[in-house]
């Protein structure tokens, strides 16, 4: 029969809210990176070189499809095979960051696409260089567009972290397994986790999406 | 050892792994597409009770990470007298997770099936439940297969996590071979390319495959 302790739930909650800030402090990072291989990836896929274009798309399907608990324990124990150690931090992110950046870069490759063609011939007419053209006129017109894609991907890499703890990163779910087997008692602080992330999650979901609304307004798109 | 000698001696294990992650994926896909289904349906209803529990059924599992709803299945349901063997808790896990992102596409693809064919229907004098089920649901599952086709990849990606509650699947083989030889790039390297196969040989086509089959059943092709 279950029993739901109230002080074992104010004793452990001072460790879980350690632990959440490193939860969002490892999505956080994880999203910049993601943010900007993603850009990388998505420009690669744009260039005219073509195996450069098919490399990185193959690269991105690739990524996409396969498991991102397997990805991270493949950076983790691939790297010292050659001699490279990685903390499981490092290796985390690198694993967190590239898998989110395969999704981004379909996010900002159809951000990009929704961009007028006659955007492209007014920077080439004003003979503006790529570098300009993208950061100048491409991108500022791309992000309202991405921005729901974007705004969706954080919460999901948030929600993904958990898998971080199988190499050891002390976040959320690694410190609700460890006060598990220290107390053999698991109703709390699982039930703790998935109630920290419902907290976290479901207010930025709508305030993701009540920004996103207010981005499509000022750029005179109908809201959804 | 070469990657060949390597093969033929954990190929088998990894091939046992292969069938366990098929066979979880396979019964996952047929929870999710229960559950998507009726929590689909349940969040177009004009019941305030009907829908509103759907709705947080869906706020939960997408609010949560699928890794902390099958440790809470596993561990914690059977606190509460429900005790799941792993490999059931493992699959039921991934499709009510995978089932409340699916509920979004079934009622998605429902909204869109145009009005005049529920006004045709409604026409015919057809009951509402067989106007759902022989108009309006045919026309919405042509709609809804193509996202269906990524979220049956994130499901069988999803699938991998089982193995952290021990369900012996193709994740865990690879986990306890590296475990024992440190051939991580071999083992965790030929296991991406096992589930990479399977997303885009078997998934992908399977799902192009329906389509074509759908859309000649209903005439669009």
């Amino acid at each position: 029969m279950f029993d739901w302790r109230w002080e074992f739930v104010w004793q452990i909650l001072p460790r879980l809210l350690e632990a959440t800030g490193n939860t969002l402090l490892a999505a956080g990072f994880g999203y910049v990176i993601a943010l900007v291989l993603g850009l990388v990836f998505a420009l690669a896929q744009r260039s005219h070189f073509k195996p450069l274009t098919f490399a990185t798309r193959e690269t991105v399907e690739f990524i996409r499809s396969t498991p991102l608990v397997l990805q991270i324990f493949f950076v983790f124990y691939v790297g010292p095979q050659f001699g490279i150690m990685l903390s499981p931090w490092t290796a985390g992110m690198i694993a967190i960051g590239l898998h989110y950046a395969s999704y981004l870069s379909e996010v900002y490759r159809a951000g990009i696409d929704s961009v007028p063609k006659g955007q492209w011939e007014a920077a080439m007419s004003l003979s503006l260089g790529p570098v300009r053209t993208y950061s100048k006129i491409i991108i500022p017109q791309a992000i309202p567009t991405a921005f729901a894609g974007m705004g969706n991907y954080l919460v999901g890499i948030f929600k993904d972290t958990p898998m971080l703890s199988v190499i050891g990163v002390a976040e959320l779910m690694h410190t609700a397994n460890s006060i598990g087997s220290e107390y053999y008692r698991f109703l709390e602080p699982y039930t703790m986790v998935g109630i920290i992330f419902l907290l976290i999650s479901l207010p930025t979901a709508s305030l993701l999406r009540r920004t996103e609304d207010r981005i499509r307004k000022k750029i005179g798109l109908r809201s959804r | 050892m070469s990657y060949v000698e390597f093969l033929t001696e954990f190929g088998p294990r990894l091939v046992d792994g292969t069938i366990t992650t098929a066979q979880q994926t396979i019964l996952a896909a047929a929870v999710a597409i229960l559950i998507a289904v009726a929590a689909g349906l349940m969040r177009l209803s004009h019941n305030r009770l009907i829908y509103g529990a759907a709705t947080v059924y869906i706020e939960i599992f997408r609010g949560t990470s699928l890794l902390v709803q099958l440790y809470w299945i596993f561990f914690v349901l059977p606190l509460f007298g429900l005790t799941l063997d792993k490999f059931t808790a493992g699959f039921m896990a991934v499709g009510m997770n995978l089932g409340a992102y699916g509920a979004e596409l079934v009622r998605g693809g429902i909204l869109s099936v145009p009005k005049g064919q529920w006004e045709a229907a409604l026409a015919l004098n057809m009951s509402p439940a067989k106007r759902m089920i022989r108009i309006i649901f045919p026309q919405a599952i042509l709609n809804m297969l193509p996202p269906w086709g990524n979220l049956l990849i994130e499901l069988l990606k999803g699938t991998a996590l089982v193995a952290l509650i021990s369900v012996t699947d193709l994740m865990f083989e690879a986990k306890q071979i590296n475990g024992s030889t440190f051939l991580s790039a071999q083992v965790f390297g030929t296991a991406l390319i096992i589930y990479y196969l399977m997303a885009r040989c078997l998934i992908t086509p399977f799902m192009r495959w329906l389509e074509r089959i759908m859309a000649r059943k209903l005439g669009r092709i």
